[in-house]
Formats: C-alpha cells, sequence, structure tokens
C-alpha cells in the first residue's frame, strides 16, 4: 500500500461522506463529484483505464450533470424547514454500520487467503473491443436496447403533459 | 505482507455503507438516489478489483461485468430522476415523508 492509494481513498471516502452529510443538495452533488472521481482514480490504479475513463465520463460528465439538473428543476436548493434527515434517521444509521461491520468482519477474516500482488495484466482496448463484439455481444446488444428502452422512458415520464393540467 | 485487495474492498465497504446511510436517513428523495448510485459504484469497484487480483485478468470478465453495471446504472439514474421530477410535477415536494399516499 501507497501513499498514493491512501490519499485517493480519502478523496472518495470523503466526497462520499460529504455528500451524504451536506444539507445544501448542490454542495452534495458537487461532493458526489469528488467521490466519483476518486473511484475513476482508484479504477486506474488498478489498471482498468477503460473503466476508469469510462467513469470519468458517465459519472462525473453526464449522471453529476443529470443530478444537478435534477436539483434545480425540483427546487432542491432551498433548506426544507423540517430538516433534510428523517425521522428514523437513526435505525438506517444503525443498518448501515451493521452492513459495515459484517462486510469488514468478512474482509479481514478472509485477509490470507486473497491473492498476493500480482503483475499487472496487458490489456488493451483492443482486447476488449474483440470481446464486446465477440463473447459479449448479445449482452451489449441488451444494454443497448434497455439505454434506449430507459432513456425514452425517462423523457415520456418527465415531459410536461398539458392535457391533464387544464 | 497482507493482499493489496483488503485495502480496495475495505473502501468499497466503507462506501457501500455511506451510500447506504444516505438512502436510509436522508427526506429528498435525490438524495436517496445519490445513496443508491454511490452503492452501485462500490460495487463497481469491487468487481475491478477482484478483476485485477483475480486468477485470470487476461479474460476480462470483471472488468466486462463493471462495464455493464456503469451502463445499467446510468438507465437507472436517467429514469429515477425522471420520476422524482414527475412526482414534483404532480406533488410540488421531493420530500420523502410527505408521499405517504398511493391514490394520485
Amino acid at each position: 500500500m501507497e501513499v498514493a492509494f491512501y490519499l485517493i481513498s480519502a478523496l472518495a471516502v470523503g466526497g462520499a461522506l460529504a455528500a451524504i452529510l451536506l444539507k445544501n443538495l448542490v454542495h452534495a452533488a458537487l461532493a458526489l463529484t469528488l467521490a466519483f472521481l476518486g473511484l475513476a482514480f482508484l479504477f486506474l490504479r488498478l489498471d482498468a483505464q477503460f473503466a476508469g475513463f469510462a467513469q470519468i465520463l458517465i459519472y462525473v460528465g453526464a449522471v453529476a450533470i443529470l443530478v444537478v439538473f435534477a436539483i434545480l428543476l425540483t427546487r432542491g436548493s432551498e433548506l426544507p424547514k423540517e430538516g433534510v434527515f428523517s425521522k428514523t434517521w437513526l435505525v438506517g444509521l444503525v443498518i448501515a454500520a451493521g452492513v459495515f461491520a459484517i462486510l469488514g468482519w468478512a474482509i479481514l477474516q478472509a485477509g490470507p487467503w486473497l491473492p498476493q500482488a500480482t503483475a499487472a495484466p496487458a490489456v488493451t482496448v483492443n482486447d476488449i473491443g474483440n470481446l464486446l463484439m465477440g463473447r459479449y455481444v448479445l449482452p451489449l446488444e441488451i444494454v443497448a436496447v434497455l439505454l434506449t428502452a430507459a432513456m425514452l422512458g425517462a423523457v415520456i415520464v418527465a415531459m410536461h403533459e398539458k392535457e391533464k393540467t387544464k | 505482507m497482507a493482499s493489496p485487495l483488503v485495502g480496495y474492498l475495505l473502501v468499497a465497504a466503507l462506501i457501500f455503507a455511506i451510500g447506504l446511510a444516505g438512502a436510509l436517513t436522508r427526506r429528498n428523495a435525490i438524495m436517496v438516489l445519490i445513496g443508491i448510485e454511490l452503492m452501485l459504484n462500490a460495487a463497481n469497484l469491487n468487481l475491478i478489483a477482484f478483476w485485477r487480483y483475480g486468477p485470470h485478468p487476461e479474460t476480462l470478465t470483471g472488468m466486462m461485468f463493471a462495464i455493464f453495471s456503469i451502463a445499467v446504472a446510468a438507465a437507472e439514474a436517467a429514469v429515477g430522476l425522471g420520476l422524482v421530477i414527475s412526482i414534483y410535477r404532480h406533488a410540488r415536494t421531493t420530500d420523502l415523508e410527505q408521499m405517504n399516499r398511493m391514490k394520485g
């Protein structure tokens, strides 16, 4: 483990914490962008260049903008009077802490059996493209149909229906 | 010498727990979606880490899982935020505790 790993992890975890804790929704969305960026750097450190840059393009680029648009369209930047956390926040916190305790316990228990550091796999974007067009062509087509259907559905759901408001 | 996987798995578990806490404790529907996105990203980090240190990284299985997961998460974000905007137009609120009616 090196210093760079700790710095990037601190960026990702700190961004995620800030995204959840900040009261102003626009600030939370910006902190979320930081968390996505930290995760993209972690992907790059894991020699997954394609996934890292896809993460930057899709999450830092598209999803963050989508979240900011939704916040502004719903006037979410105004702070609610009754606070930002729900009445049952303690239950949610206990559940999340329990899940982390179980996951962390399992990881630390499995520590000695996990594989040691290996040489970086020699994988190019060429290999990824060949696999996507060969072995994984059917999932790729299904994802294409899913994305098209989801985009059409999102537009139809969010579209203003003038007839019904009359 | 501990395996390098341990650090990545712990970071992923921490981000997953933070996302879960956010999804369970925030009142605003958009913040719940942000928590779900964080949980999906933590799962992607697990997939990539296991791919990198797994026995056969040259077959790219974990990487493919992560790429398809990113695509599905993007579709989920678009539909989820569209639904939030639609509900806001109907009920004039994104507060989940005020959305307690099944009837429109």
